[in-house]
């Protein structure tokens, strides 16, 4: 089976916003892989390995529009266990959604996946667009928000279990198909294959995506990493979504400490009038 | 010139609390393009729920079919999609929900359409202001294609009010339905009488803190005191203590209600992220370096054991005073 794993890489959320020129001041930002995207990369190595005898059982391909730095990005995926990965040269201010779900429509295409796994959103623009843009682009079904995944044994079809308001929907979409992956998705058996032994646990407690090995970072450094251009892919890359403006939101006026339970009951509803 | 086609979720004969508040940005979205409101309900009860949706727009479709009983992106996108063309849409819209956020944007890539996701404004006909970063900056942006998608923060539009006459409800068909090998296996809900956690006026939450989700009664408590709603952090839902449907944050459900208790919360920025639109925030934290405290307007340096019974026992008086 192959899995094609679409990555974006983000301003690292742990660090401060800051403005500069009316945008967000990207100059000595520090890079990482989006963390929804870490996870679909985790999630698609579950279903492509047999995880008690390490068997690989198909291919995953990651793929990221980006800059040559962007090239980082995918290092880290192929050290995770990726086996080779595309960059498409582009810029994150001249790309959209838009634009960039016509882009990997192409790249899917080219490469014929029998499932493209990503992340729900983007943590830097939290647009939460392009897998649903792509699956329909495709006319692809679309399993979205993924808390759980397990792939049929015939691998002809896969079960999403999906965290929407009114609580967990259980998706079988046909494959091809697209999924995308929310966070719990890597907690140690949220990942089926019919392969891997069902009782198998990936880690403890919250789980999380696997580290790279020092095995695995030397091995990265060997995996093909194609390099195109999106006008390879025949994509008119004109965005339609252009950003005026970034401001950060006011700050909420510094709070007080009260000392106990009637000081506070009597302040919400002489004060606050909120009882 | 351009209509708005509004896509509404309704429950049995009305109108979601959530569908209000995207007629209330179609309205505007209509005054700005020189159009008019087009409600669209799909699925089973749309023809019954749509004589409710005519008391807030002009025009009502319904689409009805028994292929349509539960909804999939795979088979709604194209009818929105289609729909859009026949009514002479610049605008589709909806809330969003889980529902808004899967469907739209395979709705806009079937139009070819660029997209404004989860906006919290609308500054001119397609310029929208939107919360990115999990919320610590807003970014203004211009969409430019002809027909714009836009899904709304159900928390920052008002519920609409009824219009002065009822509009025309009219039932359009289904076209060819194709669920392109999607189905829906089950659903596994918690049924509650509490109000929805997205339109609540109070919500009472709970953090890892709490311990385990025997000890969440307490604060059920307090919620069935004040009709509120409940919530988790997302430690807490992911611990198993409490449903994942109750998780307030960028990943979970962003609230904005008048009244927000923050029990047993540390405050992670994720979780800031869906509750910092709250009008009043109380935190109640043993930790007095939570970050919890740095948002919330009124805070107690205590443990929930000791100050949750104090609490609905003062709040009682209040209540027995008036």
């Amino acid at each position: 089976m192959k899995i094609l794993v679409p990555i974006k890489r983000v301003p690292d959320p742990e660090l401060k916003v800051k403005l500069k020129d009316g945008t967000i001041d990207l100059a000595g930002a520090s890079w990482v892989v989006n963390t929804f995207d870490e996870y679909a990369v985790e999630t698609a190595l579950r279903l492509r390995e047999n995880a008690a005898t390490g068997e690989s059982l198909g291919e995953v391909v990651v793929v990221t529009i980006g800059p040559d730095d962007a090239g980082q990005q995918l290092r880290s995926a192929l050290a995770m266990g990726a086996d080779r990965a595309i960059r498409i040269d582009g810029e994150d201010k001249a790309l959209d959604s838009r634009v960039v779900a016509a882009v990997l429509a192409k790249v899917v295409e080219a490469e014929q996946p029998d499932l493209v796994v990503m992340g729900k959103q983007a943590v830097d623009g939290d647009a939460n667009q392009v897998g649903q843009m792509l699956a329909g682009r495709l006319g692809w079904p679309q399993a979205t928000f993924a808390a759980t995944v397990e792939l049929a044994a015939d691998k002809g079809s896969i079960t999403v279990g999906r965290e929407v308001d009114a609580g967990v929907e259980y998706k079988t979409i046909a494959l091809p198909g697209v999924v995308t992956v929310d966070l719990r998705v890597v907690a140690p058996t949220s990942v089926k294959n019919n392969v891997t032994p069902a009782d198998h646990s990936y880690g403890t407690g919250e789980g999380g995506p696997r580290y790279a090995s020092l095995k695995g970072i030397m091995a990265a450094k060997k995996k093909p990493m194609d390099h195109k251009a999106i006008s390879d892919y025949g994509v008119d890359a004109t965005a339609a979504t252009r950003e005026l403006s970034v401001a950060l939101p006011p700050a909420r006026a510094a709070g007080q400490k009260v000392a106990d339970i009637p000081t506070l009951v009597a302040k919400l509803v002489d004060e606050a009038k909120a009882l | 010139m351009g209509n708005i086609l509004a896509f509404c979720e309704f429950d049995g004969g009305s109108l979601r609390a959530s569908a209000l508040s995207n007629l209330t940005f179609a309205r505007q979205a209509a005054a700005a393009h020189g159009g008019q409101v087009v409600a669209l309900l799909i699925g089973a009860g749309a023809a019954a729920a749509g004589a409710a949706a005519a008391a807030y727009a002009p025009t009502v479709v319904t689409v009805e079919h028994a292929d349509l009983g539960h909804y999939l992106a795979e088979t709604y996108a194209p009818i929105v999609a289609r729909l859009a063309g026949e009514h002479g849409a610049t605008v589709v819209c909806a809330t969003a929900t889980s529902v808004g956020k899967d469907l739209l944007p395979r709705v806009a890539a079937l139009l070819d359409a660029g997209m404004a996701s989860d906006i919290a404004r609308m500054d001119a006909a397609n310029q929208f202001t939107r919360p990115i970063l999990a919320g610590n900056a807003s970014a203004t942006i211009e969409v430019s294609t002809p027909i714009v998608v836009v899904t709304v923060r159900q928390s920052e539009f008002p519920q609409a009010e009824p219009a002065g006459a009822a509009g025309t409800v009219t039932a359009a068909e289904a076209g060819a339905i194709d669920a392109k090998g999607a189905r829906i296996d089950r659903i596994e809900s918690q049924q509650s009488d509490r109000p929805e956690l997205t339109s609540a006026k109070v919500v009472v939450a709970g953090g890892r803190g709490m311990g385990n989700g025997d000890n969440f009664k307490v604060l059920e408590e307090l919620a069935d005191l004040l009709g509120a709603a409940m919530g988790a952090s997302r430690a807490a839902t992911d611990a198993g203590m409490v449903p994942a449907d109750w998780q307030v944050g960028q990943t979970g459900k962003i609230v904005a209600p008048d009244l927000y208790f923050a029990v047993a919360i540390s405050g992670a920025i994720q979780h800031l992220a869906g509750m910092k639109g709250s009008k009043t925030i109380v935190a109640i934290n043993k930790d007095p370096e939570a970050p919890i405290f740095q948002v919330a307007d009124y805070g107690v340096v205590t443990t929930w054991e000791k100050a949750m019974p104090e609490l609905i026992e003062e709040i009682k008086k209040v209540k027995a005073s008036r």
